[in-house]
């Protein structure tokens, strides 16, 4: 096989490139008025957009707003996530306690515990918290859930045989190293969920990026919402090469 | 025979992975002294390492009791180490780090536990591979980890399962070579599983033979003086009713080896 072999380096550049086409041919649907006009701001309407929306103080308002509850969801919903898909699935009377509840909670959408979360904190950072936490958390258990379950159950022999039994010491010896990828699979995926969620809490009013992007959909602001829809990616895309960072240290060993 | 030295006890054991309907091994009664190096012979599949398991107490016997008598918890020390037939070193801590796995939890610093880790591996000579991952390991490599993983723990029993089944001729000749002399400095007993008869004939005191089944205890053969020529006619008669013991043939009896050649 003598297939096309692209490079890391290559790969970003072609990354780049393929960024670049799709702009440009954005810019030119618009300018040659393929796509009727009013429907999508051309890609050059957004510099000036988004230099008012920075000037004006509301971009980094918005974003620091953004922040607080998406790092705070993020972690509670986390740890708890992971926590608790780490129980389940490594204790079986908890693992049969709880199979009817999860499977009861899981398909319901983080839009949908909106009202809840208004009726029970408010609107404010703590109610946008509470729902992108109960996202993440799921994303979380899961990957946790599976982790656990595919240990390689010698290893706690293995475990045993030097010394190290009980629960804690399966734990601290085998569990947590061997479930680690599994483990940071699903924070990564929450990382990106995490920011989807932050429109769906902000929905109905908590300030942040996603409020701002919804007051100006509703003024049909299109272009402040693009430059807002970009900004989000934006920190996506930073969150989740910082965190990739610390992945490839912790996961060393895999190579 | 002599309680006082006894290090395990071994009473009509048996067990079943299916609640007693069929038995890997049963009726299994075995003492061994302490400082006596014993080496278990028997075919593949028979349950050499399921009963060095229940010794070792990872399993539960399904029948009879095993003891494990160690008078003392030494600090340092761990009352038994099993090598286990594939490697199963922990893909995410280092070649040291394995080495390193028994020693945590006997309250030893963190720079003895090195020490202490650099030393086995000096031994089984892979000092330089001590800061490499498993996984950039040949499978040869991976098993003198574990040996170095079990030696490290300085255990009163030592178990190996077919440790060295997986090298090469000249690194299994050293690591026996190694392995006498630790057992000699050392008087550890030790209980090691071969397929080999001629590396039984060469470490063992004493050779276990395991057949049938239900598996059980076939054959309990002496070895005498040391060093050892495993070429010497007496081994060659002994290797000869060893065959025929694991094969599940009666007991040829002691034959003295000029007799040998006509059984
Ligand atoms: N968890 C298990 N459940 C049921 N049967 C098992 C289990 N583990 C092992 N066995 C069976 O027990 C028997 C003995 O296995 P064991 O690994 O002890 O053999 P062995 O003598 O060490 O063989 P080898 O020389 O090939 O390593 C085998 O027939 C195997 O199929
Ligand atoms: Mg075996």
């Amino acid at each position: 096989m003598n297939g096309l072999r692209i490079g890391a380096g290559g790969r970003a550049g072609l990354g780049a490139v393929g960024l670049l086409l799709l702009l440009a041919i954005w810019q030119a649907s618009v300018q040659f008025h393929l796509v009727p006009p009013g429907l999508l701001p051309a890609p050059t309407e957004l510099w000036a957009a988004f230099v008012s929306e920075v000037s004006g103080g509301f971009w980094v308002q918005a974003i620091k707003d953004s922040l607080v509850h998406y790092v705070a969801g993020l972690l509670i919903g986390s740890v708890l996530g992971a926590g608790a898909g780490l129980v389940c699935a490594s204790v079986p009377l908890v693992d049969a306690l709880t199979g009817g509840i999860v499977r009861l909670l899981r398909p319901i959408p983080g839009l949908a515990w909106v009202p809840f979360a208004i009726l029970w904190f408010g609107l404010n950072n703590v109610g946008a918290t509470f729902v992108i936490a109960i996202s993440v958390f799921w994303i979380n258990f899961y990957a946790a859930y599976g982790a656990v379950k595919s240990v390689d159950q010698e290893l706690y022999e293995v475990a045993a045989a030097f010394g190290h039994r009980g629960f804690l010491a399966r734990l601290h010896y085998v569990t947590l190293p061997a479930a680690m990828p599994g483990l940071l699979a699903g924070l990564r995926t929450g990382l990106g969920q995490g920011w989807m969620s932050v429109v769906a809490a902000e929905l109905f009013g908590v300030p942040g990026v996603g409020a701002r992007m919804m007051q100006a959909s509703s003024l049909l602001a299109t272009d402040i919402v693009v430059v807002y829809m970009i900004t989000m990616a934006g920190l996506y895309a930073l969150t989740d090469f910082l965190f990739g960072l610390v992945r490839d240290r912790l996961l060393r060993w895999q190579g | 025979m002599s309680d006082m030295t006894s290090l395990v006890r071994v009473q009509d054991a048996g067990l079943s992975h299916d609640g007693g309907k069929n038995f890997i091994f049963r009726h299994v009664d075995l003492d061994i002294e302490e400082g006596q190096f014993v080496a278990v012979l028997g075919p593949s599949g028979v349950g050499k390492s399921t009963l060095l398991r229940v010794i070792m107490g990872l399993i539960a016997p399904t029948e009879g009791t095993t003891t494990l008598s160690t008078a003392r918890e030494q600090t340092g020390s761990r009352r038994s180490a099993l090598v286990f037939q594939d490697a199963r070193l922990m893909p995410w801590r280092t070649v040291r780090g394995n080495v390193e796995l028994g020693l945590e939890g006997l309250g030893l610093s963190r720079s003895e536990r090195r020490q202490r880790a650099e030393e086995a591996l000096e031994l089984v000579k892979l000092s330089a591979e001590a800061t490499r991952w498993p996984r950039q390991l040949s499978g040869g490599q991976r098993q003198r980890v574990g040996v170095a993983r079990a030696l490290t723990v300085n255990p009163d029993l030592l178990l190996m399962d077919e440790p060295f089944g997986a090298l090469d001729a000249i690194t299994r000749k050293s690591l026996q070579t190694e392995l006498l002399a630790i057992w000699q400095k050392t008087k550890k007993t030790v209980l090691f599983v071969t397929h080999d008869i001629d590396e039984a004939l060469l470490l063992a005191d004493r050779i276990i033979v395991l057949a049938g089944k239900p598996a059980s205890v076939r054959g309990d053969l002496r070895v005498g003086q040391r060093p050892r020529d495993p070429s010497s006619p007496g081994l060659r008669a002994l290797a000869g009713r060893l065959r025929s013991l694991i094969a599940g043939e009666e007991d040829p009896g002691n034959t003295p080896y000029w007799q040998a050649a006509e059984i």
